[in-house]
């Protein structure tokens, strides 16, 4: 129905020939930029109504006393719902430490928890297709459980910074809110994020768009395309230092994908900007030693690697 | 009436301090706002999610930043 309304818009009011370059990039970008809001709309709210039934507290409770895999497979689960603000990566990790959850199960949280958040699966859903949003769902829990495990297997512990284990955290009362409070607070929640990607959004697809009508097809596939076995390399390199929001990128790759670029690039490269940042890791810097933020790093660069090679074999 | 924010000086908890004093203000009631970036002092409240706004004493608010009207509801 967006699609008919966008149509209309374009072809019937504003006047442009459908088929020529101008036209088909307006029309992306006005379809695109409608489709994109309403779904950020409803999935932000809903999911921040979930989340308000998961505080950190609860999580905490939750992932304790689990046994080893378990505990990784719950904590990257988690991740899902939980937000990452960059600021909350230390007391987040701070507060799970202290209260004995195991250093392994702590990261695979980290690592979902960026990664794999309602913004990035809304662009993905609707700018893919919600089988590409579901495969990269899979795929960030996927690396979020190994690389948890494998960190965990490492042993370590020694290279959190010492402070951290002699912290003594205060209880909080955990306050359960009322029905009333958990939509106002989500409402207000989606507010929030809204303003904060809005212009992000317009931008990436914007730019998508221009990519989109104005680059030659396969332009991108030349460089990038199944005849580069670096392109995956290359792109979740990019992607490490790189600190965007999903709004931001995601139109952008898409835009790049219709170009020739290969899915599975196109998924190491969006997983690679998110889950890791670089103020991210110049915050952990305060709670991890040197050792165990590059081991982190590397674990995860390199299994986003893996994830790249793998779906450009298989899609 | 003593104020705290909770946070380690990203733009959100900037923003909730900011707020917080403007409802002070508004409200007119002597209130003390005061910035607490220390990541030992934060845990010692509980708070896992910054920003955080803590009134005297008591965690009022985690993980969000509340806009001037909503901080004038709690004072």
């Amino acid at each position: 129905m967006l699609e008919y309304l966008a149509d209309g818009l374009v072809y019937k009011l504003i006047g442009i020939q459908p088929g020529t370059r101008l036209g088909d990039t307006v029309h992306f970008f006005l379809y695109d930029t409608a489709k994109i809001f309403l779904l950020l709309i409803a999935i932000i709210f809903v999911v921040a109504v979930i989340r308000s039934f998961f505080p950190p507290e609860r999580a905490r409770k939750l992932l304790g006393h689990r046994r080893e895999y378990a505990g990784n497979f719950l904590a990257a689960m988690l991740g899902i719902v939980t937000p990452f603000c960059s600021c909350s990566a230390v007391p987040m990790f701070i507060g799970f430490i202290e209260s004995g959850l195991p250093l392994g199960v702590t990261f695979s949280f980290l690592i979902s928890s960026p990664a794999v958040n309602e913004v990035a699966l809304v662009m993905l859903w609707g700018l893919f297709g919600w089988k590409i949003a579901l495969l990269y769902t899979a795929t960030g829990i996927a690396v979020a459980f190994f690389g948890g495990i494998i960190i965990g297997k490492l042993k370590l512990e020694n290279q959190v910074e010492d402070y951290v284990y002699q912290i003594k955290m205060g209880e909080c009362e955990i306050v359960v809110p009322t029905w009333k409070e958990r939509i106002e607070n989500a409402w207000g929640y989606t507010k929030d994020i809204l303003k904060k990607v809005w212009i992000f959004v317009i931008v990436g697809i914007g730019f998508g768009a221009l990519v989109h009508g104005y680059v030659p097809i396969d332009f991108v596939l030349k460089y990038a395309g199944p005849g580069n076995p670096f392109a995956v390399i290359v792109a979740v390199l990019l992607g490490v230092p790189l600190y965007s929001n999903a709004a931001g990128t995601i139109p952008i790759v898409q835009a790049l994908v219709g170009k020739g670029l290969p899915m599975g690039t196109a998924l190491a490269f969006m997983m690679s900007i998110v889950a890791i940042s670089a103020p991210e890791i110049i915050i952990l810097r305060n709670v991890i030693k040197p050792k165990l933020l590059a081991v982190f790093v590397g674990i995860v660069a390199v299994a986003i690697i893996i994830v790249g090679y793998l779906f450009n074999a298989i899609l | 009436m003593k104020i705290q924010i909770l946070g380690s000086g990203c733009q959100n908890c900037m923003k909730l301090a900011k707020n917080a004093e403007e409802a002070a203000k508004a409200k007119g009631t002597e209130c003390e706002v005061i910035k607490i970036t220390d990541i030992k002092e934060i845990m010692s409240y509980g708070v896992m999610q910054t920003p955080a706004i803590v009134i005297d004493g008591k965690v009022k608010s985690v993980g969000r930043v509340l806009s001037v009207e909503e901080i004038k509801k709690i004072l």
